[in-house]
């Protein structure tokens, strides 16, 4: 009797292990497709160009130079270069600014509206758990509408005004409507709800004013989800694309996210290269990150707060 | 007199305190008042003037027209091409990014090695930008690629030109997969770890069997989430442009050409009247979508939640 248990146990055991195991395969298989797309942009990036031109020559015919450069019937997907070779890194950092230029487009597109949009955001969201009423719920849902739509509908006030006030083809373009992107004010707002109201009417009767009480505890309190809220709209508008192509027709003026997809067939080692200087400050912002991203992506979850 | 002298009392700090919630109402507003006043200026008011725009002949004669732009590009064959392209990109690429992603969240919940950076590695394309992967994604599915190289090794003869043939929705369906699981996949996790434990408990002391215990207790808790995502990548889908533009260009073949594509061209031929209406079309679509997420939150968060 008790060892037809212990066997039934033993076996219960063997099945757990093997479906454990098949749970780990599959988990595995996954994150070699996830990983692999980065990991190829990354490794090529350190191909010469000679390499890059013998693995993916049936693609992209490089005959830039004229030279009889050695292009193979097929093409060679590989993860690890034959020789590691800065080359294109060089090229791309010292040889033409142009991908620089863009990569600073960018950056300067990208940084001011990641800390304004938070600025506006954080008042708003504190306006909003400060003080609940009819109005204040219709214009948080008309946010929240807004929210979702996509960028076939917003683009086009967005082009109306800019044109308006004369900014198409600016920078202004691009940063106005971003910066007041209601966003992070829904996200802010849910995180701020969860602060107790006594410790603000705390503060209030020791005498401390209403911006006071936003600066010092409000803010101090919703630090985490500041940081989650940052790291979903960088990474928004680090990938923008449909923005730019409507708003911003000067070529000079565009993200390196638009200029990527238009680089000559001829120059696919530097694009390699360029990707993954594309990708850097995403995956240090990642690295960092990884639990606030988790979290603001959880607090999304349910989105009525 | 004293009973008088206290309800006198108590009017004045109801008074007082009136006061002070109304001082609390408008300082508030202060504080809304950047934001809303952005919001009204760059998108609402905005906005009122697309409504203006899609009923009259053109901006500039501004000749009222009633409802003729809408019936024009509702019969205008390549913005119907675009509807049709983007609801049928939807309805592959939504039950895969669910069902999928459903699935990652329920493996990870088992105690498997590496647990933590299976979650890091499902979750790190959402911050790659698309920009910097489509090199990979031309590489392999290039006539010449590596995925009809590796089709040839297992013996299928015929090479498919994935990237200019009908097969190129499947593309951009895997691309849209690799970027959208793991945001799909956390929401699931958060799900999952909300469900009360001792009800798992009880039913593998009852013996319920583990698809018992996902199909009464998991998915019965996580219905409100499942119908969330279901929408939230719904909702995604429709922004697909991005993977197709990147991966394309501005000329994209027959079977990708995206609700945005056509947006686009209007806005390079200046058509305010049929870009209006057709952003208005777009909205009153999406309103009734996310109409239906509100309706689902109120009633299923009561049910389950509580």
């Amino acid at each position: 009797m008790k060892n037809k248990r212990n066997k039934k146990q033993t076996f219960r055991k063997g099945m757990h292990i093997i479906w454990l195991s098949i749970a780990f395969l599959f988990a595995a298989c996954f994150a070699i497709l996830f990983l692999t797309p980065i990991v190829l942009t990354i490794t090529n990036s350190f191909m010469s160009s000679t390499e890059i031109s013998a693995n993916y020559g049936v693609i992209f015919s490089t005959t830039e130079s004229g030279g009889k450069v050695f292009i193979s019937e097929q093409v060679n997907l590989k993860f690890i270069p034959d020789m590691v070779s800065f080359e294109q890194y060089a090229t791309v950092l010292l040889k033409s600014p142009d991908y620089l230029l863009k990569f600073w487009n960018s950056v300067i597109l990208v940084v001011p509206i990641v800390v304004f949009q938070i600025v506006v955001a954080a008042l708003a969201a504190y306006g909003f758990y400060r003080y609940e009423g009819r109005l204040r719920q219709i214009i948080f849902f008309s946010y929240i509408i807004l929210m979702l739509m996509p960028y076939q509908v917003t683009l086009v006030p967005n082009y109306l005004v800019s044109d308006w006030l004369n900014i198409l083809d600016t920078r202004w373009a691009i940063w106005l409507p971003g910066i007041f992107s209601p966003f992070s004010v829904y996200l802010l707002t849910k995180y701020m709800k969860r602060i107790p109201m006594g410790i603000i009417e705390a503060a209030k009767i020791d005498g401390a004013g209403e911006f006071q009480i936003f600066m010092q505890i409000a803010l101090p309190l919703c630090k985490s989800a500041v940081c989650s809220v940052a790291i979903l709209v960088f990474i928004d508008y680090w990938n923008m694309v449909e923005q730019p192509i409507i708003l911003l027709s000067d070529e000079s003026l565009q993200p390196l996210s638009v200029y990527l997809s238009k680089i000559n067939s001829g120059e696919l080692g530097l694009a390699f290269a360029v990707a993954t200087i594309y990708m850097i400050p995403c995956l240090f912002v990642f690295l960092y990150g990884e639990d606030y991203l988790v979290e603001g992506i959880t607090y999304q979850g349910g989105i009525k707060g | 007199m004293r009973a008088i002298h206290k309800k006198n009392r108590t009017a004045s700090s109801k008074q007082k305190l009136g006061r002070q919630k109304r001082k609390v109402k408008r300082l508030s507003a202060a504080f809304i008042a950047p934001s809303f006043l952005g919001v009204l200026a760059f998108f609402f008011l905005p906005f009122l003037v697309v409504i203006a725009y899609s009923v009259v002949d053109n901006p500039v004669s501004m000749n009222f027209v009633g409802l003729d732009n809408f019936a024009k590009i509702l019969k205008n064959a390549a913005f119907l091409r675009a509807v049709r392209n983007t609801l049928h990109f939807s309805v592959i690429a939504v039950p895969l990014a669910v069902g999928l992603s459903l699935l990652l969240a329920l493996v990870l919940q088992w105690k498997i090695p590496l647990r933590s950076q299976f979650r890091t590695f499902f979750l790190s394309p959402m911050m790659v930008p698309v920009a910097s992967v489509v090199l990979v994604w031309q590489v392999l599915f290039d006539y010449n690629g590596a995925v009809n190289q590796w089709l040839a090794f297992l013996g299928v003869e015929n090479k498919v030109d994935w990237l200019k043939s009908s097969q190129d929705i499947f593309v951009i369906v895997i691309l849209f997969l690799w970027k959208n699981l793991g945001y799909n996949m956390i929401l699931f996790m958060a799900a999952l770890s909300n469900i009360p434990k001792d009800l798992i408990e009880v039913a593998v002391l009852e013996k319920a069997s583990q698809f018992q215990i996902f199909w009464h207790i998991k998915l019965r808790y996580m219905t409100s989430t499942l119908l969330f995502v279901t929408i939230m990548s719904l909702i995604n889908s429709f922004k697909v442009f991005r993977e197709v533009y990147l991966l394309t260009g501005d000329n994209p073949t027959d079977w990708i050409y995206m609700l945005q594509h056509y947006m686009n061209n209007m806005f390079r031929k200046l058509n305010y009247q049929n870009l209006s209406a057709a952003a208005i079309l777009m909205s009153l679509f999406m309103i009734v979508v996310i109409g239906i997420l509100f309706l689902i939150e109120n009633y299923f968060g009561k049910d389950v939640e509580g």
